[in-house]
């Protein structure tokens, strides 16, 4: 799969224009099955607290089809210098509607030169992932990224 | 105990950030499944995975049952000192795995 480049393709204007209609959706009426449900907003806060959270500087890179939600590429690329007055602290990976909301944490300092991640997730359904770059000056930057899984994790027994 | 493949480039430029990969045998069990007799199956996952480059911690991961089995992780670090990298899978069961890579910085 081709790297997102830095202007706007067809999937980010996607993907943006989506969370915005579903913002505007969630202002308008109460949402019931495409809610944001209360324990990832929850763990979210549990990570940001009470700063504000912003979209943009984080690339998160995932197919948009997964025939397999047993094992799913994901990339997180933040776009920073990486220096000691500027860095991103830690990478945190949410999901929508895996039993847990909570995916994974990295830890990164200046010493990692770039901030990216990859690693491979399981995913149970069709639904939105959430990547949160935490910076050492207490900013929090977030991009999402929606996936439909054909065939969902989580149901088959391996013996 | 694991099967693990390590993947860091032989020889790297001083201050150059170069990737690390790194993939291991692991069943991510998420302790959400029931097994053939109708059982949950008991959660064995690797919660947290270290990179130490000279004795300094450089990468660290913590993960969840949302990550996939046979966890792949790839990540970045920068060129300071030739020397060895040791990397360091930990989990439930007392699982424990570690890898070394040496690693060479040209100036």
């Amino acid at each position: 799969m081709a790297r997102t480049p830095r202007t706007t393709t067809r999937r980010t204007f996607l993907v943006r224009s989506s969370s915005a209609a579903a913002a505007l959706a969630l202002g308008a009426t109460s949402m019931p099955a495409q809610a944001t449900p209360e324990s990832l907003a929850a763990a979210i806060k549990d990570v940001v607290g009470g700063a504000s959270l912003r979209t943009g500087k984080v690339t998160l890179d995932l197919p948009p089809l997964a025939e397999n939600g047993n094992t799913v590429p994901m990339t997180v690329t933040v776009d920073s210098p990486m220096t000691e007055v500027d860095h991103v602290k830690a990478i945190h990976v949410f999901n929508e509607k895996n039993p847990q909301p909570y995916v994974m944490t990295a830890t990164l300092s200046p010493r990692n030169g770039r901030a990216q991640v990859a690693v491979r997730i399981k995913l149970n359904d069709s639904q939105k992932i959430i990547a949160i770059a935490e910076t050492n000056t207490g900013e929090f930057w977030t991009a999402s990224a929606d996936v439909i899984v054909t065939l969902a994790a989580c149901l088959e027994d391996p013996t | 105990m694991g099967n693990a493949l390590i993947n860091v480039p032989g020889t790297v430029k001083r201050g150059e950030a170069f990737e690390i990969k790194a993939l291991i045998s692991h069943p991510m069990e998420t302790g959400f499944r029931a097994g053939t007799n109708g059982t949950l199956i008991p959660r064995n996952i690797i919660q947290r995975f270290t990179c130490t480059y000279n004795g300094v911690e450089v990468f660290n991961l913590v993960l969840s049952p949302a990550i996939a089995a046979n966890p792949f992780i790839a990540f970045f670090t920068v060129a300071t000192e030739s020397g060895k990298l040791v990397l360091r899978w930990t989990g439930d069961d007392g699982f424990s795995a570690e890898e070394t890579a040496p690693i060479t910085v040209t100036s």
